[in-house]
Formats: C-alpha cells, sequence, structure tokens
C-alpha cells in the first residue's frame, strides 16, 4: 500500500468514503493533511476531536475516525471551544471554510482567538462557497465573479490572518494545496502549539470559483497557487517595494508566519480560576 | 443537615444546577436571568466546574453543546431576545441528542420589550422555535424551592431523555425571594447518570439503542467510543442518511422516546380540586395569583379548585382531557395575549367551556382580579 493508502486504513472511517468532493477539489488534500499532521505528532485517535461547521470542507469530519462532529454553519469553534473546556486532554481541530469561518463565523472567530484556548483552526479557503454553488465570501479576492456577483465583487476580501493575529491568535500559519509537505508541517505545527492556533490553507474549488473567474481547470489552479504563494524565508528577504509589488500581484507568503508561546492557555488559565476558587481567594 | 436561605428564584436555580452536578455553564448576559450567570460565575469553579461568558448568545449554548459531548452536565440561561438566538443550537442538540438544559427566565418581548417586566409570551417559541419538528421537554417552577427542585429534574430528564430540557421561569419566579430549605451537602441527593455504552467500542452504534429503549447510549468525546455527531438527518450509526426512511424513523424515535414516557415526564398540580366544579389553569409566576385567588373563591363558597401543570411540553394532554370530564367550565390565566390556552382548548375539544384571561401589562394580576374574572366565567 502507498503512504495515503496506509494512512486511510488507519484514519479514515471505514466505509465512508468516496467523499462527496468534486474532482479537482482541494478539499482531499487539506483532508490528508490534517491526518499526516496528526500521524507525524504521533496522536491517539481517541484522544483528537475534529469539530467542523457546515459547507463542503466540513464534510470532512465525517470521513474521519475520531471523536467528530458535523455541527452549524459557522458554529463549529464555541462547540469546539466546549468540548475542550470539557475535556481539555482532547486535541481538538477545528475544519472550516472561509465562508463558515469568516462570515457566520466571524464572531467566534475573532473570540476564540482572543482567549487564546488550544484549538487547531484549518482554515480551507477556497475563495468561495462551495456548497451552493459559487456564491462570493468574505475571502473572495475583490474583483472576482461569483453567482451572487455577476458584475464582480466590490467588497474587499479579509486579511485572515492579520486578523486572527490583531485578536489574539498566538500561532498564525499558511499553507496550500500545492505546497502539501510545508502544509503538513505547518499543521502539525499547530497542534502541538499551546494557544489558538490558525492556518490559512489556500485552496481551490475548480467547479464554483474557478469556472466563474476563468482559471482554468484543477492543474491550472494547482499551478496558480505554486506560482503565488511564496515561503516565508524567501518573503522576508523581500525588501518593502518587492513586497508590494508581490501583494499587488495576489501573491502571499506561506508558513509559520507567527508564533508566540509566552500567553497563556485559557483552559489552563481557568485551571488556575479552579484553584483559587477551592481555596477560597 | 439543612440551611434555611432567602433566595431569589435565579439563586435557587444555581444552587440547583450545583446539586445536580452541572460542571459548564456558557452564556451571555441578559435581564432578567444574568443573577444565575454570576452566580455561577462564582459557584462552579468552587465545585471543579468551568463557567465561560461567551461571545454571544448562540455560543453560549453552542459551549454548551460542546461541554455536553466530551461529558459534562452543561447548561445555560437567557431571556426572550437571547432565547431566539438560541433556537439554531435548540434543534442542534434536538436531533444529535444532546443533553443540555436551558433557563428562560422571561420578559415582556417581542424584541427589547420590556426586559425588566414579567411575561409568559414564550410558551409557543418554547416548543416551536427553532425550524422543523422537534420534541423537547419544557418544564416551568412557580417557587423558589421549586426553581431548585425542578433545575435538579431539568438536568435528570435531559441526561435520561438524551433532549434539551428548558427550564421556562418569568421575571417574577427569577426575581422573588423566597424561603428555601437546602441541603447542607450536596452529595447525598441523587445524580442523574447519561446511559453509557456496554459493548465494545468497534460495536458501538452512536444512535443504536442497544437496549431496545429509544434512548440511545452516549459515550463522552474522549472515552475510547469515537462516533460522529450531526445535524444532518442520521441513521443508528450517526453518520448521515438521505432517505426519506431515515428521516421518517429518526422523527418518528425523536419523538416517541419522549412520548412513549408521558407518565414519567408529565407533572401536574391539583389544588382543592377534589370537589372543584370550575377549575383554574395556571403555571409558572401566574400561578401564584391563583392559588390566592382559589383560597377567595372557597372562601365565598365557591367549587374552583386550580390545576397548575408544572411540565409544559410534552403538553398535558390527558389530564387537560380528564379535567374536561370533571368540572363546567375552565379558566386559563397566562402573562401573554393566550397561548396555552391554544392547546387547552385543542385538548378540551368543547367538552367545556375554556375561557382565557390574559394579562400582558408588564404587571402580574392580583388575586382579586382574577377572582373576577371567575366569577365572570362561572356566570
Amino acid at each position: 500500500m502507498s503512504v495515503m493508502e496506509d494512512l486511510i486504513a488507519k484514519y479514515f472511517r471505514p466505509g465512508r468514503l468516496p467523499h462527496i468532493w468534486c474532482p479537482g477539489c482541494g478539499n482531499g488534500v487539506i483532508t490528508g493533511a490534517i491526518v499526516k499532521a496528526i500521524d507525524k505528532q504521533g496522536l491517539a485517535k481517541d484522544d483528537v476531536a475534529i469539530i467542523s461547521g457546515i459547507g463542503c470542507s466540513s464534510r470532512s469530519s465525517g470521513y474521519l475516525d475520531f471523536n467528530t462532529a458535523n455541527t452549524l454553519h459557522g458554529r463549529a469553534l464555541p462547540i469546539a471551544t466546549g468540548v475542550k473546556m470539557g475535556n481539555p486532554k482532547l486535541n481538538v481541530i477545528v475544519c472550516s471554510g472561509d465562508g463558515d469561518c469568516t462570515a457566520i463565523g466571524g464572531n467566534h472567530l475573532i473570540h476564540a482567538a482572543r482567549r487564546n484556548i488550544d484549538l487547531t483552526l484549518v482554515v480551507y479557503n477556497n475563495s468561495i462557497y462551495g456548497m451552493t454553488g459559487g456564491q462570493y465570501s468574505p475571502m473572495t479576492p475583490k474583483g472576482s465573479k461569483a453567482t451572487t456577483a455577476p458584475y464582480a465583487t466590490i467588497e474587499p476580501s479579509f486579511n485572515l490572518l492579520a486578523l486572527a493575529q490583531a485578536a489574539g491568535a498566538t500561532y498564525v500559519a499558511r499553507g496550500t494545496t500545492y505546497h502539501v509537505p510545508q502544509l503538513v508541517d505547518v499543521i502539525a505545527k499547530g497542534i502541538a502549539h499551546k494557544g489558538f492556533s490558525i492556518i490559512e490553507v489556500v485552496s481551490a474549488c475548480p467547479i464554483s470559483f474557478g469556472r466563474q473567474n476563468k482559471m482554468g481547470g484543477p492543474a491550472q489552479m494547482m499551478m496558480w497557487q505554486r506560482d503565488h504563494g511564496v515561503l516565508k524565508a524567501v518573503w522576508d528577504r523581500m525588501d518593502e517595494e518587492k513586497k508590494a509589488e508581490a501583494i499587488a500581484a495576489g501573491k502571499f507568503p506561506i508558513g509559520v508566519l507567527y508564533e508566540n508561546n509566552d500567553v497563556q492557555e485559557y483552559t489552563a488559565a481557568y485551571d488556575e480560576i479552579i484553584k483559587r476558587a477551592q481555596e477560597g481567594k | 443537615m439543612s440551611r434555611i436561605l432567602l433566595l431569589q428564584g435565579n439563586q435557587a436555580v444555581v444552587e440547583g444546577a450545583i446539586a445536580a452536578g452541572v460542571k459548564f455553564y456558557g452564556g451571555y448576559p441578559i435581564t432578567p436571568s444574568t443573577e444565575i450567570a454570576e452566580q455561577l460565575a462564582l459557584r462552579l469553579p468552587q465545585v471543579g466546574g468551568k463557567f465561560m461568558q461567551t461571545e454571544d448568545e448562540i455560543a453560549g449554548l453552542g459551549t454548551v453543546i460542546g461541554a455536553s459531548m466530551a461529558g459534562k452536565k452543561a447548561m445555560t440561561a437567557t431571556s426572550g431576545p437571547g432565547f431566539s438566538l438560541k433556537q439554531e443550537m435548540l434543534g442542534l442538540a434536538c436531533i444529535a441528542e444532546i443533553p443540555c438544559v436551558i433557563v428562560n427566565v422571561q420578559r415582556v418581548g417581542p424584541a427589547t420589550g420590556q426586559p425588566t417586566s414579567p411575561a409568559q409570551g414564550e410558551v409557543m417559541q418554547t416548543r416551536w422555535g427553532t425550524h422543523g419538528d422537534h420534541w423537547l421537554i419544557t418544564i416551568s417552577p412557580s417557587s423558589v424551592p421549586e426553581c431548585f427542585e425542578l433545575t435538579l429534574r431539568a438536568v435528570a430528564l435531559s441526561e435520561k431523555y438524551r433532549c434539551p430540557v428548558i427550564l421556562l421561569m418569568d421575571e417574577v419566579i427569577g426575581h422573588m425571594r423566597e424561603k428555601i430549605e437546602l441541603p447542607d451537602n450536596y452529595d447525598e441527593i441523587p445524580q442523574a447518570e447519561r446511559k453509557m455504552p456496554t459493548c465494545a467500542p468497534e460495536e458501538y452504534l452512536a444512535y443504536g439503542c442497544e437496549d431496545g429503549s429509544k434512548v440511545p447510549a452516549m459515550a463522552p468525546f474522549g472515552s475510547g467510543y469515537r462516533w460522529h455527531v450531526t445535524g444532518l438527518v442520521h441513521d443508528e450509526t450517526g453518520f448521515p442518511k438521505g432517505t426519506g426512511a431515515a428521516t421518517k424513523e429518526s422523527q418518528d424515535r425523536l419523538r416517541t422516546k419522549l412520548t412513549d414516557n408521558l407518565d414519567d415526564i408529565v407533572q401536574v398540580e391539583n389544588y382543592r380540586m377534589e370537589d372543584a366544579e370550575f377549575a383554574v389553569v395556571a403555571f409558572g409566576g401566574a400561578a401564584r395569583t391563583a392559588y390566592e385567588a382559589v383560597d377567595m373563591a372557597r372562601a365565598e363558597g365557591l367549587k374552583v379548585g386550580f390545576v397548575r401543570p408544572i411540565t409544559i411540553w410534552p403538553f398535558a394532554e390527558k389530564q387537560m382531557q380528564d379535567l374536561a370530564g370533571k368540572v363546567k367550565g375552565i379558566l386559563v390565566h397566562e402573562l401573554n395575549c393566550g397561548q396555552y390556552v391554544l392547546e387547552v382548548e385543542r385538548a378540551v375539544a368543547g367538552k367545556v367551556p375554556v375561557s382565557l384571561f390574559a394579562k400582558y401589562d408588564n404587571e402580574s394580576a392580583t388575586p382579586a382580579e382574577l377572582l373576577a374574572e371567575i366569577k365572570k366565567a362561572m356566570a
């Protein structure tokens, strides 16, 4: 068996595949990368919870053989927060799409980040609402076409990672579905990080985003990721002028963009509250 | 040993929660329920539990559902505007069968309404607030001691039947102070135990009801039984199933797991009903008026009794039908424009006249006002 077949046998639920995703979709790559990261960290399946919201990417939880929940649109983070508070020993990974996480779930995102609760949030960013057929999300680049923006979007997109970092996330990373080993690495580090981790994964939806925006097929969209994702080490070597040019060309850094291990994690902080309450202080 | 205290209804709910073994609260401050959050923020960590003030009402119930999935007894509290926001999560708790308790201390609505005034306008929202057919339990205390007792019962019912239980209060009951006798030590209070699977993890069907009952065993996340929670219609495996048969089977079990057990779930109190020829029906804060008004009627020689539904949902169908066979008329008194009365009329089906004393002006009725309405209805 190939490495991936071994991982499928070990971590995917028997009988739940094939998945519902379209040919060329990046969701399988990201879900595979999460499993590889869990394997890399050597976590027992019983000790992992995968909580997702609603949308194409959120179907991932049902395929995976862990403690899993496919919850409500935008609401994965509150439920994941409750799971983590109920059993802090669990490694809680949240799978959320760009619409799920940054639109309807945007408030939960900034507050989970602010608390620095030990969750690992993987944002499957395909720039569009895929399941409902191609409506623009807060991550759709301005000027893109969408079924609800037939003349192009006039809304700027979020700088998601800057938003999460400003809100208090203590591990901030980005990957793509083209740079897979690097993606596995940043997810694994996010899982290991004690605090709120966010990993934005730039992904492709050839059917609902690519077609409308004449981006070519899945292979062309992969090449777009190859040509636009710039390793952080390279990005950091650019001077400000070069960076501005790169950003104007739609390029973005990939890798661990920020990590702070000096902020107390939320469930650990609450344990101290329990101690104080029980000592009557 | 016990202690005698003067407590608010909201405080009695807090003590009931601690006594019931609640170990997680997630919620958002809202009048007139805020004291429940404030007191649990103080009390829960003392017993090793956890309190979270969440970013919004939705996340309040979301964290409760998550903590319940992880095996904790969990609850939240709110009032009208927050209860509206919680409807989405409430539906998830119904279909995924996640035990949880939601306290709704009603105020005047809709929208911001009158935040500090009592009302009972959420009788129907409690039953039908979230979208789709669904089934849950609603119980309503009418005194401070009963806030304690019914919080215990709400936790027990939610764990036993794996459904959300709504403790439907109103501003009168939440803020009223009364004498209450509480045990010094809650350790002696029997704790509701969630049914755990007895099979091996690899044989576990998350919604399989191995004991032949209609309530499946629920393994906490992290216990070694790995299962899937979903808000999609699912079969006994817990995984989504898109067939019409699966939808019907799911709806049937979620309904009948409660309707097969009405004797256990539905509680109704009868007050001075032995020889009553006329009955007042009221619950929660409105019941306070009814006890007094019935005593006044009796003092005048009128054969009036009082029927108090403690369980609001499932509706006390049989009890109301029986009542219609016993008395010559029924007066429903509620602090809204007439919600519970619709169900009473349906159950009574014209057998005896059913009238309504609706009070919706920010105040409870006085016993004298209710007595006047009783006399009018009896005439």
